[in-house]
């Protein structure tokens, strides 16, 4: 095969980019993806956050490993840090302090390291969290969503297996407690416990397991998860906010090289900058406070990393005395009722573009982003969901708000159970409302142009506010967005209204009912029909659930 | 479970009552310091003036306030010499304030509530120095992390209790108030007399803290030492904020 | 192509109206450096400056490597603080340098790229499903069951062995939740390292609390059965006025003068339940407040938990020290499902 080498290269750039080419054919690749267009919005940076804080993560986690010994093996300490020295404490425990006193640069990746698993996570859930609100999961999207879930899982497991890694006080009452939670489930429990810890808690074994997850099965998943999850996006090409020309059928934007090849690249260094800053200035997991593992001391204060807060706090709300016993078989709801919450939970972020996907029946492709306010009753649900987990969060810190806020702790932990069941509803409703005066606000602003607060009068003496009308560039930003009415129940072809169609329906003008539909040619051309100011569309009076637009 | 405040003071009130009792009853009652009749008839004058309305006119506990009968020194010193006492409104606990009395009027006044019975004294000096060569910070740190950790925390930066009370941080506090404070138990802290550990172990005990105290935190600034929650509100305030602050600088659009 | 002459199969909920015109993308807004020469030529010092800082950063990091050798704490703290803030500033450098080359001096003409539906186009999938045809024909998976079926089957097996090699991962649960290392007569000694000395009923006086574990635990040579056996026999040890006690008559004999003991283990995940408050009785547990009455056999008085913390009988031997009566009469730490069951 000779075609290929009509050109000849002259300079050595040129001969790399010949030879690599003639092996693995990179031009066609250069040529496919080095002008892609990738929007620009500092919302969609969310993502990258995490992905940057995850290869912080291998690089730091990689010096991290060459140091730590993961042996429950006991010996006694030797090291720098005086008031340990001599205890008894495992080589896991030891080698940890050692790299944090005794290795330069130890603590410093330590530090960086966690740091980075914090944020990584952290990262992770706001980037879903943005991905909910603008509906960005929807067709073609709702296998990457799914992805996406299944990566926030890993990075959750990376955490705790990394967090209980050290070996120390706090991190060992953290292991209690999922010993805990795993004896409580039914039948199969205790054997799941033995089988994790190699025995009875805490045994010998378990550093070492949870090493070999945390530096090895982990890790690969949360790569593979994440090539899978990059490889949609380049399939799908990402979503855009709406905006003049912003439409289902293109992506705008800036090409992938030059540009964001600067700013991506620029900001991975920017993401690491800011962890190596963190981690230099401010201490994390101060190991050599908490001591060695033993099981009989605790410390007040005991709590998880962040993510891992919001199932010890459901653990904390459960009602007192739940344990049931059924023909000899106790299940301690205690336990299991917070355990079996919080997977629902889970399932139901897992589920919901299917979920809504199933309500709407729409089944177009959607690539422009929805304004929050534009999907009233999702972006609902999700602020009910968000103070759900909130609540759940901060319930695991429970003692900590007590004490640094002087209130009983007793009756903090009863607001949080009675803000567990009805924060969410208020804030779905609040929620909803909001968007829908947002809306209305937009319609306004659409139909009216805003206010100037500049009063002048008329020649006949009547008193007006001057509008200033919007250009059509903002005009299109206020109009573009799809209306939706609610269905009914239809009955299908052996002429019965099925159960799951009823439900539907239900669901439906849940979603649906109260809505603001998008500016019409008609109405805005009306408005504008004289250039008087006066409206000509009446204000929608509050008729409940007869809201302006619906036909 | 829901108590009336009232019944909280009820409950205050009588584990008080009990617990001076018990001290009295108890069998390694420290010996009262020998002290001068001159000092012990100026705590006496203090005493009516400033403490008797509550706890008797000799000490022997009225309403609102406990017996003081066999409470020692060591109970008058800290509870006056951490500004607890004179207490304040009742409420769940009584807080650390400014100290109303000078040293001189303390010590008559412990010296006054010591006469009456025997009872915990103030320590002596060699148990509260936290540098020297038979000074054990490793076993001082471990009995810390078995005795005391669960309620003030791993480096004693305080934690909750039941019903609004709470175990205080131990920073700031003098080495001679912590030791009172384990051989006297105030409110609902336990008592740890000599037998459970002794004074050997409780100067190994303050000498840690107060090295957790004055040493310099290696890791750079300590958010408080109260753990993860910290860190968790850290990166979600600060790391991830000033990384959005960043996000928006680099969609903006250049001038 | 505009939404109306694609063809979506309708969604039942949708109803597309598109009243007002797109306008299309908006026009390019010119930056000064775009306009001025001098402008465009600042910007190129500014970024050189940034990766200026960078290169001095990383030299600051490779400086408080080598100034810092560990002597004491202090030199960490500076090794950390120095090689962190080096670090730091090195990437920081690089990283503003180049968004800022990007923002000011790489074109910011939005340009606009067509998508493509992500389903395949009819003549693809028409000769997708000609390969799966063609491939099932020329193999007979459909034709020949017996293949097919057998293979499902082997398919369903030889991922078992991949399980049961797992078998071994933890020993067979037996009755190890249900039994501690305390027997009759073992002495109640202090939680120590070193293991701890034992009690006299006089040392504990009321109000006293004492962290404590089975004299018989430092027998126990292997270190991590020593923790097992210890995160489920250690004890708290309290004593109350007698007459504050509310004893049920059956186990009136478990106390000794006011003094009793208590597992320290959470009945509801385990952790230990050290939090007591002398006046009120009250034990608290630190992760998850559950809260035990000590003077009413640690009946659940707050929290999650459910049962209560199972008591230690006690008694005091010839010498005056405290010892067990015999084991907990009950499992100790959180419930599990045959925890009632013999």
């Amino acid at each position: 095969m000779s075609t290929n080498t009509e050109q000849k290269p002259t300079t050595f750039i040129g001969g790399a980019a010949n030879y690599l080419d003639e092996r693995l054919s990179l031009g066609g690749v250069l040529k496919n993806f080095g002008r892609k267009v990738f929007p620009d919005h500092w919302s969609f940076m969310l993502g990258e956050v995490a992905m940057y804080s995850f290869v912080v993560l291998l690089i730091s986690g990689t010096f991290l490993t060459f140091f730590y010994q993961p042996s429950m093996a006991s010996v006694h300490y030797e090291g720098s840090y005086a008031p340990l020295k001599g205890a008894e404490m495992s080589i896991a425990y030891a080698s940890s302090l050692d790299i944090s006193f005794d290795i330069r640069g130890g603590l410093l990746m330590r530090q960086v390291h966690h740091w980075a698993a914090l944020l990584f996570v952290a990262a992770a859930g706001l980037h879903m969290l943005r991905v909910f609100f603008t509906g960005a999961f929807r067709k073609p999207r709702e296998l990457n969503w799914l992805v996406g879930f299944f990566l926030f899982l890993a990075a959750m497991g990376g955490g705790f297996t990394g967090y209980s890694l050290p070996d120390d006080l706090l991190s060992g009452n953290g292991l209690r407690i999922i010993d805990g939670m795993l004896k409580a489930i039914p039948f199969i429990g205790p054997s799941i416990s033995s089988g994790l810890f190699g025995g009875e808690f805490p045994g010998d074994e378990i550093v070492a397991r949870l090493y070999s997850l945390h530096i090895m099965i982990i890790p690969a998943l949360i790569i593979v998860l994440l090539a899978v999850h990059l490889m949609m996006v380049i399939i799908h090409k990402h979503t855009h906010y709406s905006g003049p020309g912003k439409t289902d059928e293109n992506v705008v934007g800036f090409p992938l090289m030059p540009v964001y090849v600067a700013k991506a690249g620029g900001f991975f260094f920017l993401v690491f900058g800011v962890l190596m800053a963190i981690a230099a200035t401010f201490t994390i997991n101060p190991i050599w406070n908490y001591g060695p593992y033993d099981p009989s001391p605790v410390s007040a204060g005991t709590q998880p990393d962040w993510y891992i807060g919001w199932l010890d706090g459901a653990l904390r709300l459960a009602p007192s005395r739940m344990d049931v016993e059924l023909l000899g078989v106790v299940l301690p709801f205690g336990v299991l009722l917070p355990l079996v919450i919080s997977l629902a939970f889970l399932a139901v972020v897992a589920a919901y573009p299917f979920i809504e996907k199933w309500v709407t029946g729409d089944d177009r492709e959607h690539h422009v982003l929805d304004r929050p306010r534009n999907a009233p009753t999702r972006t609902g649900i999700g602020a009910a969901g968000v103070v759900f987990y909130a609540v759940l969060w901060a319930g695991a810190s429970t003692d900590l708000i007590a004490t640094n806020f002087q209130m009983n702790l007793n009756q903090v932990l009863t607001s949080m159970q009675i803000l567990l069941i009805i924060g969410p509803v208020i804030a779905f409703w609040v929620t909803k409302r909001a968007c829908i005066a947002l809306q209305r606000k937009d319609r306004e602003i659409a139909l009216h142009g805003r206010e100037t607060g500049r009063v002048v009068r008329l020649p006949h003496g009547e008193y007006i506010e001057v509008h200033e009308q919007v250009d059509k560039y903002e005009l299109w930003k206020l109009v573009d967005f799809k209306d939706y009415q609610p269905t009914l129940a239809r009955p299908n072809a052996q002429g019965k209204i099925t159960l799951g169609s009823k439900i539907r329906a239900a669901l439906s003008s849940f979603y649906f009912e109260d809505r603001i539909a998008p500016v019409s040619k008609a109405e805005y051309e009306l408005a504008h029909a004289d250039h008087s100011p006066a409206p000509s569309v009446e204000k929608p009076k509050r008729k409940p659930r007869e809201l302006v637009g619906k036909k | 479970m829901r108590r009336r405040p009232w019944a909280i003071g009820f409950v205050i009130f009588l584990g008080l009552v009990l617990s001076g009792g018990g001290y009295a009853a108890a069998t390694n009652v420290v010996q009262a310091e020998v002290s001068s009749a001159d000092q012990v008839a100026e705590g006496r004058k203090l005493f009516l003036a400033n403490c008797a309305s509550c706890h008797g006119s000799n000490g022997e506990g009225a309403i609102g306030g406990p017996s003081l009968i066999g409470v020692g020194a060591a109970s008058v010193d800290f509870q006056v010499g951490t500004g607890r006492m004179p207490g304040q409104a009742s409420g769940p606990q009584l807080y650390k304030k400014p100290v109303q009395f000078t040293e001189e009027q303390i010590s008559a006044m412990a010296a006054y509530v010591a006469s009456l019975a025997p009872g915990p004294a103030i320590p002596d000096a060699e148990y509260l120095k936290t540098t020297g060569d038979d000074i054990d910070m490793t076993h001082g740190s471990e009995l810390f992390r078995i005795n005391c950790a669960m309620c003030h925390n791993a480096v004693g930066a305080g934690g909750a209790l039941t019903q609004g009370k709470f175990a205080p941080a131990l920073g700031g506090v003098t080495e001679k108030h912590i030791y009172e404070a384990m051989v006297t138990g105030p409110q609902n802290m336990p008592v740890f007399n000599d037998a459970n550990l002794t004074p050997e172990d409780k100067r190994d005990i303050i000498a840690y803290l107060k090295y957790v105290e004055e040493a310099d935190s290696v890791g750079g600034y300590e958010l408080a030492s109260i753990g993860p929650v910290a860190e968790g509100l850290f990166v979600w305030i600060f790391g991830l904020g000033f990384i959005i602050a960043i996000t928006v600088w680099l969609g903006a659009k250049a001038n | 192509m505009s939404e109306v002459e694609k063809v979506y199969p309708a969604g039942l909920a949708t109803n597309i109206q598109k009243p007002i015109a797109d306008p299309g993308i908006e026009p390019h807004r010119v930056r000064l450096t775009d306009k001025s020469e001098k402008a465009a030529k600042g910007a190129e010092q500014q970024i050189a400056v940034m990766f200026g800082i960078s290169i001095i950063g990383a030299i600051i990091a490779i400086w408080g490597f080598v100034a810092f050798p560990i002597a004491d704490l202090a030199d960490t703290r500076n090794n950390t603080l120095w090689m962190g803030i080096g670090m730091g500033l090195s990437l920081l450098g690089i990283g503003f340098g180049a968004v800022h080359w990007a923002k000011t001096l790489m074109p910011d003409h939005e340009v606009s790229e067509a998508r493509h539906q992500a389903r395949s186009n009819d003549e693809s999938r028409a000769k997708a499903i000609e390969i799966i045809k063609t491939a099932d024909a020329e193999s007979g998976f459909t034709r020949r069951k017996l293949i097919r079926r057998s293979l499902y089957g082997a398919l369903a097996f030889f991922p078992i062995p991949a399980l049961v090699i797992f078998g071994d991962l933890g020993p067979q649960v037996g009755d190890t939740l249900k039994h501690t290392i305390w027997k009759k007569g073992v002495r109640l000694v202090r939680d120590s390292a070193e293991g701890g000395t034992a009690i006299k009923a006089s040392e504990v006086t009321i109000g006293s609390v004492f962290h404590v574990v089975p004299e018989n635990l430092k027998d126990i040579e292997d270190h991590g059965e020593k923790l097992n056996q210890k995160a489920k026999a250690a004890v708290l040890l309290v004593r109350v006025e007698p007459s504050d006690l509310k004893e049920d008559p059956a186990k009136a004999s478990w106390s000794y003068d006011g003094i009793v003991a208590y597992s320290k283990i959470c009945t509801h995940v385990g952790c230990p339940v050290a939090l007591y408050e002398q006046q009120t009785h009250h034990l608290l547990c630190p992760c998850h407040q559950s809260t035990f009455d000590l003077a009413d056999h640690c009946r659940v008085i707050f929290g999650p938990a459910s049962r209560p913390l199972p008591q230690l009988a006690i008694e005091v031997d010839a010498e005056g020290y405290l010892v067990a009566q015999g084991d907990f009469t009950e499992p100790v730490g959180p419930s599990f499902w045959d925890i009632r069951q013999s």
